[in-house]
């Protein structure tokens, strides 16, 4: 998140007409990034006897409940369940590694140039070749490809890269006279880290793994050609497309942005009590 | 009792820096007696005398992203660039080193009709990000004066990508379609009679769905480099005389380019690797390179595919490497 609380014009003057021009602009944009998603929102109470465009034919939440009914939709479930598995392993070990990374990146060294290229290299790789030459390794080596090996390695390659760049951004701010300090009075390299480094970058570390959760809870791409036999939902949604041409598809969509939303909205709590917290601690 | 004296800048080494510096230098200061020190923590032991390098340690933290970056990224690209070589027929494929796949690919009309069509896409929608991205990272950053605020409307802009892009790109179809959403509007406000036919299954609604997907991948990065400006460079240059288009033009823009090149990167590469949208939003009239080669790999045709892998491997790394030809973006990232 951006911080500081004073910036661009003193708060005296009166506003400039920029102000109002892109004031309109940011709300145009809201409007086009919340209306196709409302329409979608609305769409998923849609009557039993609705289709899949307006006019909405009364309420109701037939279409929730076909999600869980056996028969076509029979695979969503077990779907969801593996992809919170998949996202809470991917999560973990994007932070452990990406924390690690950009703590090492602080100094420039030797091979750290080509590390960091290859991360670039991995973020804009065409999403599909990635699984695809995971999944074609797989086959020279005649391994099966399968949810906690071969899709987690082609998920790394994507949440890492994103961890790790959001971790430098966490890290510029950290300032190292705090380390500095915990050196001056004696503290071994583990102490440094557990108790002062660590605590401090906490808040960005949540960030990070709530991101690198969402990011592989909505995967799709990498994962498709490496995941095996056993689809994860946003999979599993992809196949429905083509077939499925009534509203459930939207209330799969209402139900997994629900999910986004609950996780995300704990962890923003988590980190903004955090943050209290330490501004009341600092403040006595 | 003496590891505080420990503390203390170790004696130079002879000719390290020469006899001049060696004598100029200012004396450490006395020790503090350990009873003045108050720390929680424990002192460090004695006789503990193992001190890797710090290249060692950097390493050690390095080591596990570039093992698995190694493993799962650079192998398997290896891997499709060797099996582009090969032959193969309906059966299986074959050790071999051939170019026939990279000539069948080279000189196909399609594939240059394809390029250009992804291509296009790519610069139409780069350009339209790039100009939400920056105005919205401006308003946001140099406009909105309380921090609070800032937050709430960045959590604005991010909440919708916290639903999956699948979902998001089928979520314009009901709201684009003959009887969509917008329509229904249009009509209802006596903007057209007819309902607009273009909006959906068109390159329309595939760039539509695009900058909808991708606009905050411009968004964020631009905004971070914004936000460490100086506000008193922007006073600055306005006291110096400068117009707003000119600090925009010569303050802002070149201190946010990291931002700049890295959301474009993000957005180019995007729309480049992308297959699913332009499938289900083109309506069968465009394609894409990938969803091009997703059909050779359904087909299990390995070698072509990867051929097809390796030319656009090539041609995103040569736009790639142009954009970070203009910013040192390692240089601004990691402070």
């Amino acid at each position: 998140m951006v911080g500081g609380s004073q910036r661009g014009i003193g708060p005296r003057e009166a506003r400039p007409w920029t102000f109002y021009a892109l004031g309109v602009l940011f709300g145009t944009f809201l409007l086009f990034l919340y209306g196709p998603m409302l329409v979608i929102y609305l769409l998923s109470f849609q009557g039993p006897n609705g289709g899949v465009t307006f006019p909405m034919v009364g309420v109701s939440l037939q279409w929730f409940r076909d999600i869980f009914k056996p028969g076509q939709m029979a695979n969503i479930p077990i779907a969801f369940t593996r992809s919170i598995e998949l996202a809470a392993v991917v999560s973990l070990l994007t932070v452990v590694i990406s924390v690690a990374a950009a703590l090492g990146f602080r100094r420039r060294f030797p091979g750290s140039g080509v590390v960091f290229y290859f991360a670039v290299a991995s973020l804009v790789m065409p999403s599909l070749l990635v699984g695809f030459g995971i999944g074609l390794g797989f086959q020279f080596l005649g391994w099966q490809t399968s949810l906690f090996t071969s899709a987690l390695g082609a998920q790394l390659t994507w949440t890492l890269p994103f961890g790790l760049f959001a971790m430098f951004a966490v890290v510029n701010r950290f300032n190292r006279s705090y380390e500095e300090a915990a050196n001056d009075l004696g503290a071994t390299a583990w102490q440094r880290l557990r108790y002062v480094t660590l605590p401090i970058l906490l808040p960005g570390i949540i960030g990070v793994a709530m991101g690198a959760f969402t990011l592989s809870y909505d995967e799709y791409a990498r994962t498709t050609l490496a995941i095996g036999r056993n689809n994860t939902l946003p999979l599993e949604i992809y196949a429905l497309i083509s077939s499925a041409t009534s509203p459930v598809l939207f209330a799969i969509g209402t139900l997994t942005t629900s999910v986004s939303f609950l996780i995300i909205g704990t962890t923003l709590v988590v980190v903004w009590r955090m943050q209290r917290r330490r501004a009341v601690m600092v403040g006595e | 009792m003496n590891w505080i004296a420990k503390r203390s800048p170790p004696p130079l080494a002879a000719g390290g820096w020469g006899e001049g510096a060696a004598q100029t230098r200012v004396a450490p200061p006395p020790p503090i007696p350990p009873d003045q020190v108050r720390s929680r923590l424990l002192p460090r032991r004695e006789g503990v005398s193992f001190r890797p390098s710090p290249w060692l340690i950097s390493w050690f933290q390095l080591s596990p992203l570039s093992l698995v970056l190694l493993v799962l990224f650079a192998l398997p690209t290896m891997l499709f660039l060797v099996v582009s070589f090969f032959d193969y027929d309906r059966v299986g494929i074959y050790p071999a080193f051939l170019l026939d796949n990279y000539r069948e690919l080279l000189t196909t009309p399609t594939t240059l009709r394809v390029y250009i069509s992804s291509l296009k896409f790519a610069v139409v929608v780069w350009a339209i990000t790039l100009f939400l991205g920056f105005n919205i990272a401006w308003f946001l950053i140099f406009h909105i004066r309380s921090a609070t605020t800032r937050t709430v409307l960045f959590l604005l802009c991010a909440i919708p990508f916290w639903t999956s892009g699948i979902i998001r790109t089928i979520a314009w179809i009901p709201f684009l379609g003959r009887n969509g959403a917008f329509n229904t509007i249009l009509q209802s406000l006596d903007i057209t009679s007819q309902p607009l036919t273009f909006l959906l299954f068109s390159d329309f609604a595939v760039v539509v769905t695009y900058v909808h997907l991708f606009t905050l991948l411009m968004v964020g990065p631009i905004a971070n480099s914004m936000a460490k400006i100086d506000p008193a460079l922007l006073e600055a240059a306005r006291d110096a005389g400068a117009s707003r288009w000119r600090t925009m033009v010569d303050v802002v823009i070149p201190l946010s380019k990291t931002g700049i090149a890295l959301g474009s990167i993000l957005v180019f590469t995007q729309v480049m690797g992308d297959y699913f949208v332009v499938k289900q939003m083109s309506g069968g009239q465009s394609a894409s390179i990938v969803s091009m080669l997703s059909t050779e790999i359904q087909a299990m045709q390995y070698p072509p595919a990867s051929a097809n892998a390796m030319v656009l491997v090539v041609f995103v790394a040569i736009m790639v490497g142009c954009m970070m030809r203009i910013v040192d973006v390692r240089k601004e990232l990691v402070k």
